[in-house]
């Protein structure tokens, strides 16, 4: 089924909507009917049919919207897009995997014709049609990270590796959940990790950099991430805190339906082969609590999960003070039935929800 | 499976290039293009020798942006357990092998100022990768190159007819020797050391780096180490339920291979870290040979590396 790309908004208006195939594709973080951290990972080589696993970067039908939505936020702030000086040939390893896949699993939307180092680039679905000398950045309008992530959905964090550690050197990131690169610029993994909550008791962040500083070139890796947004903002930014923080305050029991989001992450993981960099890709996905609530498994899961989470992790996702109204509206939809494992819809493999 | 992704090649040139040298050219099966690598990355080499597989890491050499071939330089070592032996004596045009994808532990840190290489001996081919990457970018580099005489001193020809300015080498038939002090004292604020060649001189380099003040961060080494033989062991493999028996000329990763049991790899030369297997119960000796753990490390009974480690005693019975 060719892609319909949709018009639409993430600020102002808020026109943002998914589709009944983007509900039915949207990645459910939660694979039983409790959250802890956890290193997560699996290789990220393709996945069902139309799921957003299915290719090395999906494209889906918010791509030109969120494309455009991006442009706007550098435009105001063009300190999101950052790569120090040594990060650029990590820039064209980016730009060289991204246009390669892209071309590959997308032939009908993208064409990447090389001839040596000269490239000609055709991105159909945002009209772009440049020629450039590979490895030459004044032939491109940007530099290579840049030019390629205003093309590609979700945040880029690009991270040299050296030392036995990752470090956040150059990146391009817009659609975040409360986190700021320009804070963040030539971290360690350990310092940008270290406001999050219970993870560093648990070990968990040793584990998962000896398990980073290990992907193969050819090995890619992915996980989910989660966590809550009213009105469907990609921008999240500490930046722009002023500007949605107060948005939190406007949830009612007559409104969360459509205004609350489930946001989730896809993080993936390629080693760069010429900079030996390590790229980490955090695609953002957003749904509606109502379109949710039409798949019975994640109705009655999700309402299980936020009840039971933790305050620390629910204080840390910056809910805390909605998780009662959101549990109110929550456990209409669960009716103590059990869940199927996993992160599947099953859609007809899950009873309808129980009316009264 | 462990280890990187596996390329399937054929071998399309062997070319020896002194009695201790020889070099081979990697093109794959299928003539699809490899991939593109860094400057330092290595690859490694399975070597099916009858009933034996062999696998070790050589640093890959040839330019790490022409991805119609590899090429890797074997020295022969007469002493060791066979690996450069069955690749001098049995490896011709046109065998097919299997490599694995390049994976570098001995990156070039792009944030160098200058980068001040130093070789000893056939530890001259990451350089010869890095070289061509840096040049490519127009980077500073500089490179003393020690080996053992003329007739020994590979691409030594190459690097002075096309680097005359970068490139330095020492006989030590000659008794040339490189003035550590005078090298470091010269070099520019913003200066990443690298070394790579025999022990003694990687520890020299090290050694002296740190005594002249040079950040820990500035100083990178790469030594692999060949598995050693060593007298037969016996080991009890917890996880798997199996007791192995280590043979002679095997190291424990290789048995444990052997045996059907799939541990984690990467490098096969003490470096990565990846087989870091742990200890459950022990009565005897370990004979550390791995660069990954610390002292404190080795002393502590805890831990064994078996791409190059070894084991004489009574019982050792491993998490795995």
């Amino acid at each position: 089924m060719a892609l319909q790309f949709n018009d639409e908004t993430f600020r102002d208006d808020y026109s943002f909507h998914n589709s009944e195939r983007a509900i039915k594709r949207f990645p459910f973080p939660f694979d039983k009917d409790s959250y802890m951290y956890a290193v997560n990972m699996e290789q990220h080589r393709g996945g069902p049919s139309d799921s957003i696993y299915e290719k090395r970067f999906d494209v889906d039908e918010h791509y030109v919207s969120e494309m455009r939505d991006r442009a706007m936020v550098l435009a105001d702030d063009p300190l999101r897009c950052q790569s120090l000086p040594h990060m650029t040939l990590a820039g064209w390893d980016l730009l060289e995997l991204i246009m390669v896949s892209k071309s590959e699993d997308y032939p009908d939307l993208f064409e990447l014709h090389r001839d040596g180092d000269k490239w000609h680039w055709v991105n159909k679905p945002l009209g772009i049609d440049d020629h450039f000398t590979f490895m030459d950045e004044t032939t491109l309008p940007y530099g290579p990270m840049e030019y390629i992530t205003r093309q590609t959905q979700g945040d880029f964090c690009v991270l040299d590796q050296r030392d036995d550690n990752l470090w956040m050197d150059a990146g391009t990131i817009t659609t975040q959940a409360d986190w700021s690169l320009d804070f963040d610029i030539g971290m360690n993994f350990f310092e940008w990790h270290a406001p999050v909550p219970l993870a560093h008791e648990k070990g968990i962040f040793v584990r998962a950099l000896k398990f980073l500083l290990n992907i193969q070139q050819g090995a890619p890796a992915r996980r989910l991430n989660w966590t809550m947004t009213v009105n469907p903002l990609l921008d999240t930014s500490p930046e722009n805190y002023h500007k949605w923080g107060i948005q939190k305050t406007s949830l009612t029991p007559e409104n969360i339906g459509a205004k609350q989001h489930l946001r989730v992450e896809l993080q993936t993981f390629f080693r760069l082969p010429r900079s030996n960099a390590l790229v980490f890709p955090i695609r953002c996905y957003l749904c509606a609590f109502q379109d949710l609530m039409t798949v019975p498994k994640w109705g009655r899961r999700l309402h299980r999960v936020i009840r039971d989470l933790p305050e620390e992790l629910a204080t840390y996702k910056g809910f805390i003070d909605n998780r009662p109204i959101m549990l109110d509206y929550l456990s209409q939809f669960d009716d103590g039935l059990p869940t199927s494992n996993g992160i599947w819809p099953e859609i007809d493999g899950e009873p309808p929800l129980k009316s009264d | 499976m462990s280890g990187a992704e596996k390329i399937s090649v054929r071998v399309t040139e062997v070319t020896a290039l002194n009695e201790l040298v020889t070099r081979f050219r990697f093109e794959s099966l299928d003539g699809s293009l490899l991939p593109t690598f860094s400057g330092g990355a290595h690859t490694v080499v399975e070597m099916k020798d009858g009933d034996v597989t062999r696998l070790n890491p050589y640093s890959l050499m040839s330019d790490p942006f022409d991805q119609t071939a590899y090429t890797i330089s074997v020295r022969r070592d007469d002493e060791g357990r066979g690996g450069s032996l069955f690749m001098h004596n049995s490896v011709g045009v046109g065998d097919e092998m299997v490599i694995s994808n390049p994976v570098n532990l001995f990156s070039l840190d792009l944030r160098a100022k200058k980068h001040l290489m130093i070789a000893g001996g056939i530890g001259i081919t990451p350089f010869l990768a890095q070289i061509k990457q840096l040049d490519r970018a127009h980077g500073n580099w500089e490179l003393h190159y020690a080996c053992r005489s003329v007739a020994l001193g590979s691409y030594i020809d190459y690097l002075t007819s096309t680097h005359p300015n970068d490139v330095n080498v020492y006989y030590d038939d000659q008794e040339q020797a490189i003035d550590l002090e005078c090298l470091f004292s010269g070099q520019p604020l913003g200066t990443h050391v690298y070394v790579c060649g025999p022990k003694g001189m990687i520890n020299w380099v090290r050694g002296k780096a740190t005594e002249l003040g040079w950040p820990r961060e500035a100083i990178h080494y790469e030594e692999f180490l060949a598995p050693q033989p060593g007298k037969p062991f016996e080991v009890k493999l917890a996880v798997s339920n199996k007791v192995i028996q280590v043979g002679e000329q095997e190291s424990l990763l290789e048995a444990m291979e052997r045996s059907g049991v799939d541990a984690p790899y990467l490098c096969r030369g003490g470096a990565c870290g990846m087989c870091e297997t742990r200890v459950i119960d022990y009565t005897g000796n370990f004979i550390h040979r791995d660069h990954w753990l610390d002292d404190e490390g080795h002393s502590s009974g805890e831990k064994i590396m078996p791409c190059v480690s070894r084991f004489e005693g009574k019982t050792l019975v491993l998490d795995r």
